[in-house]
């Protein structure tokens, strides 16, 4: 009779962590394919080296550990990192720079915190800012978009991603690296802007990261995550709106100095760190309200950065900085408890 | 002139606040350290000796001055030691602490021979009995010091296990299998 | 963004499978065979134990008292049959541990002779004080599960002033349907039991919340209430945990009963549909509590049904009856699936609190890998209390209580919500229960270290006065030497004087 005793519920929800994982990776899927169509296989080979190094990195960490390796390998977090590592590279960097992105991803993003769950900082948007810091050249050098087709055969990739043979590539500037340059040269946003097409953007038709250039994709795999219920509105909703708020009052003001709200939401990474990084789990906050606040928080930050920073894109610094006020937001703002006060003091007793 | 002036400042300062701390030292004196008091009536107060001092106060006041560590006593459990580290500002690692069982002494009534030397020692007069008679422990006021277990002659009293009834069986603690 | 939308009424709560289908058509099962012996544990509620009136060897008659209450919280258990007290005996309980309860064992004589019973000509004319006196003799306790005496809170009920009785017929663990069946079944029954409630607290209405997903019983009930004004039924959305009793009534009325209060202290007294129909037996027909209906579902289960079962019948009984499959079964649950307890062995009694057996298969049960939490925080949006699951499991799991407490684990209702949820797996109910039973064993110890402390006091000052004596004693007696020796010399020298003279 010494059974363990066995505490309820006895019956479980489905949804897994490796389930979870799939969905992400699954709405990311169209933005990626996206990347590969417009630059070519350059983006492909690069997106297969970072999955792969992500999975190496894992697997040598959890060694490490001495934890068994194979159930956090298959439970699809490591391959969810990598991939947003990939999304967020220059479609055309070299090699290494996906093996590097993953390996601060993984190791220093995830890892020394402890593995899956502890970290404080998102990992790929610590890559991507810590390679943004120590390789500009690399990653602010922006392909010009080449379809699959027309671009450079496979093996003319090969010699691309993994040779560093870039040398006929016609590179170019973001709209924001555009702005930023431009501001630089007194020029005004109407001198900057007279090539951008909005409808374009919205589709990804741009130069830009691999996976980032598509609003149209990642917002409609961001939609079906929450109509899965695996993220919720209160973050994507609170950070575009912050963002489309504050560049309404501030583009209305001055249209000449600040970008409109459609510019804003529709370059760079916004959409993809609104729907895919900030809602990361495990470094965003618990609560409903909470989140709201991290989001405009998120929103906030993004915009000042953009507008009065050095950087052009600056959703990264935004997402690190919020990640680190996370725990504060979680230990104040907390659910009212039944029966009690927000302070914890309970509810007075009165007849109704 | 200015080497002169900082030389009587800080000299100023330095008596003045010197003085001032001499007076606070002499109006404002503590008779003993209120933190040991505190910490003794945490303490579960049975003398016990498990913690190698020779008594609780002792403990206390090896504890204050950062001798001994928060985990010192067995009886006290992972609450003490929780509450000690919240008393003293430490951080301490409970993940790791867990609760020796709790035993208390019985009689076996076979060989006990009535020669009262057991309840002589017994700290909280848990043992019962008269010269001649056989002794029986009060399971609710033993505290398991084992202080009687050392003096029997006939090795009659033995630690046993609390025995666990339907009242006050409680859920172990979950196995933590996850890293 | 329907989440911008939602009752703010109703926090939480999760959709879990229903698995109800299998029994709520099927009639109450009411012939089950009369086993050989019932075990009648003597504490079936919360408070004290009941105590023995009976001796082995005594013949007693169906509804004889076997045990009364003692205590102001307490119930008495009755003989579920006829026939002769075979043992008083400890018995496994049906229990997570299984650990032994004093249980009476029946030998029952298939007689099912009723002691005469005391039936009222018009129940609804009795004193107030008289409804509460007969429910409480008769053994009335919460059967929703948590077995709380009936009749004390039908008195708490006519000390404070009630406005509203709520009658909870939320039903919403899983595979359970026996409240279901017995308000599409014995309607007029539970509605005769609720105006005896009200008359016994003077209250003046009555509301019954009822889960939608329960239409044909919706309907009986409506039915039943239609000549009562003031009692009304009401459908609530179907999401555990709706049975319990505080989210019903913030889901009705919007209020909510402070953290340290009771229902009573805001006006509202909450009983279960099944005590409801217990009270109507009780005063009506004046039988006690001696059989409950409960669900016999699950996977392993060959005719999943609900029972009317006598208190006291063997859990393994009543499986056999409903064909379970023993070599399929992974797990046999008293109660519901969600807060249920899981028995390690199908050889106990079925108690006041049992509303259902569920026989599971492995495949219903899964019993996978614990992952790391992940901080989805799916379990903060299940929370119906609305606390924080998993800073609350993170914290007992580095042995930290008292940050465990700060966080409201005090508050938890153990619904297993967050448990249900939680893509990690975590037992999240399970590190609560644990730490519940800590903290309650610290309290205990503290309790102890106060009291070894007196006793040490007295003992120490006890051995100081018999420290004091022996030495007043040994001065007496050296004062008394001396004395002594003083008076010899005296004498000594008197003689001498005399010899002198």
């Amino acid at each position: 009779m010494s059974i363990k005793p066995i505490s309820g519920p006895h019956v479980l929800a489905v949804r897994r962590i490796d389930e979870i994982m799939r969905m992400v990776i699954l709405a990311l899927l169209p933005a990626t394919f996206w990347g590969v169509l417009i630059f070519g296989w350059p983006a492909l080979l690069l997106t297969a080296t970072t999955l792969a190094s992500a999975l190496v990195f894992e697997a040598i960490c959890l060694k490490m550990r001495g934890v068994a390796a194979k159930p956090y390998l298959s439970d699809g977090s490591a391959l969810l990192t990598g991939l947003l590592v990939a999304l967020s590279l220059p479609p055309w960097a070299p090699w290494w720079i996906g093996v590097v992105g993953a390996a601060i991803a993984i190791v220093l993003g995830k890892q020394v915190y402890g593995g899956l769950g502890q970290n404080l900082f998102n990992p790929a948007m610590l890559a991507r800012v810590a390679l943004l810091i120590s390789f500009p050249i690399e990653m602010t050098t922006w392909v010009e978009v080449k379809p699959l087709l027309i671009g450079p055969g496979l093996i003319d990739s090969v010699s691309i991603t993994f040779g560093g043979n870039t040398a006929d590539a016609v590179t170019g500037a973001t709209t924001l690296g555009l702005v930023k340059t431009g501001f630089s040269l007194n020029q005004t946003l109407t001198d900057i802007l007279n090539n951008y097409n909005g409808l374009l953007a919205f589709i990804g038709w741009e130069r830009g990261s691999l996976g980032e250039t598509s609003s149209i994709l990642i917002l409609l795999g961001g939609l079906w995550l929450m109509r899965e219920g695996v993220i919720r509105w209160h973050i994507p909703v609170s950070l575009l709106a912050t963002v489309t708020v504050l560049s309404l009052l501030f583009h209305w003001a001055n249209p000449q100095h600040y970008l409109s709200p459609w510019v804003h939401l529709n370059s760079g990474a916004l959409m993809l760190v609104a729907f895919f990084i900030a809602t990361d789990y495990v470094t965003s906050p618990n609560t409903p309200l909470g989140q709201m606040v991290f989001g405009a928080g998120c929103g906030l930050l993004t915009f000042i950065i953009r507008s009065w920073g050095v950087y052009p894109e600056s959703t990264g610094f935004a997402i690190l900085l919020m990640n680190a006020v996370t725990p504060l937001i979680d230990h104040y703002i907390r659910p009212r408890i039944y029966g009690r006060y927000r302070n914890g003091k309970p509810l007075d007793i009165s007849h109704p | 002139m200015y080497i002169i002036s900082a030389i009587i400042i800080l000299t100023a300062l330095g008596l003045f606040l010197g003085l001032s701390l001499g007076v606070a030292g002499k109006y404002l004196k503590v008779e003993s350290d209120p933190l040991v008091e505190k910490i003794e009536a945490l303490m579960p107060g049975s003398q016990c000796g498990q913690c190698g001092f020779p008594g609780c106060r002792p403990a206390a006041e090896a504890l204050v001055s950062g001798t001994a560590p928060v985990s010192l006593c067995p009886p006290g459990g992972t609450s003490l030691i929780e509450q000690l580290a919240k008393l003293l500002g430490i951080d301490v690692d409970l993940s790791q602490s867990q609760d020796k069982e709790i035993m208390i002494a019985r009689v076996s009534e076979d060989t006990c021979t009535g020669c009262t030397r057991c309840f002589k020692v017994c700290p909280t007069d848990a043992i019962v009995g008269a010269p001649k008679q056989i002794h029986a422990v009060v399971a609710d006021a033993c505290i398991g010091c084992e202080k009687c277990v050392q003096v029997c002659p006939t090795e009659c009293l033995q630690m046993h296990p609390i025995e666990v009834t339907l009242r006050d069986w409680r859920w172990p603690k979950p196995l933590a299998k996850a890293a | 963004m329907l989440a911008l939308f939602e009752n703010p009424r109703l926090r939480g709560g999760i959709h879990a499978e229903e698995h109800k289908a299998e029994t709520s058509a099927k009639p109450i099962a009411t012939n089950l065979p009369l086993p050989k012996k019932l075990y009648i544990p003597v504490q079936q509620h919360v408070g004290k134990p009941a105590e023995p009136v009976v001796k082995v060897g005594d013949k007693v008659l169906k509804g004889q008292l076997l045990a009364h209450s003692q205590g102001t919280i307490s119930a008495p258990v009755h003989a579920p049959s006829s026939g002769s007290i075979l043992d008083v005996l400890d018995f496994p309980a049906p229990h997570p541990s299984a650990l032994p309860i004093r249980t009476i064992v029946i030998g029952t004589d298939g007689l099912e002779q009723w002691r005469t019973l005391d039936i009222p000509s018009d129940p609804l004319q009795l004193e107030p004080e008289d409804i509460c006196k007969r429910v409480g003799d008769a053994g009335v306790v919460g059967l929703g599960g948590a077995v709380f005496p009936s009749a004390v809170k039908l008195g708490l009920g006519r000390k404070n002033k009630i406005h509203t009785l709520l009658i909870n017929a939320g039903e919403c663990e899983p595979y359970l349907t026996c409240d279901d069946r017995l308000m599409q079944e014995r309607a007029e029954e539970i509605v005769a039991g609720i105006r005896l409630m009200l008359r016994g607290m003077n209250a003046p209405q009555a509301t019954i919340g009822i889960e939608d997903n329960k239409p044909v019983a919706y309907q009986a009930m409506l039915q039943a209430c239609r000549p009562y004004a003031n009692i009304t039924v009401v459908q609530v959305p179907t999401r555990y945990p709706m049975g319990w009793d505080r989210q019903m009534l913030r889901y009705l009325t919007g209020w909510e009963i402070p953290a340290d209060g009771r229902a009573t202290d805001i006006g509202v007294v909450i009983h279960n549909v099944a005590t409801a129909h217990a009270v109507y037996r009780a005063v009506c027909l004046g039988q006690p509590l001696i059989s409950r209906v409960l669900t016999v579902s699950g996977g392993a289960v060959g005719k999943p049904q609900n029972v009317d079962v006598l208190i006291g019948t063997l859990m393994s009984h009543i499986l056999k009856f409903c064909k379970v499959d023993m070599t399929k079964t992974a797990r046999i649950i008293m109660g519901g699936p969600m807060m249920g307890d899981a028995l390690p062995l199908a050889d106990v009694p079925v108690v006041k609190a049992c509303n259902g057996v569920l026989a599971l298969t492995a495949d219903d049960i899964e019993l996978p890998d614990v992952k790391p939490c992940i901080r989805c925080s799916s379990c903060v949006t299940a929370c119906p209390v609305g606390l924080l699951p998993l800073e609350m499991a993170s914290r007992i799991k580095a042995n930290q209580l008292d940050a465990a407490v700060d966080l409201g684990l005090k508050d938890c209702i153990n619904c297993g919500s967050c448990s249900y949820v939680c893509p990690s797996n975590i037992p999240l109910v399970h590190y609560f229960k644990f730490a519940s039973g800590e903290l309650f064993k610290r309290q205990q110890m503290e309790h102890k270290s106060e009291q070894t402390k007196r006793l040490i006091d007295d003992r120490n000052q006890r051995m100081e006065r018999i420290r004091l004596e022996a030495e007043a004693e040994a001065q007496r007696v050296a004062e008394a030497r001396a004395a002594r020796a003083a008076a010899a010399a005296q004498a000594k020298a008197l003689t001498s004087i005399e010899e002198q003279a």
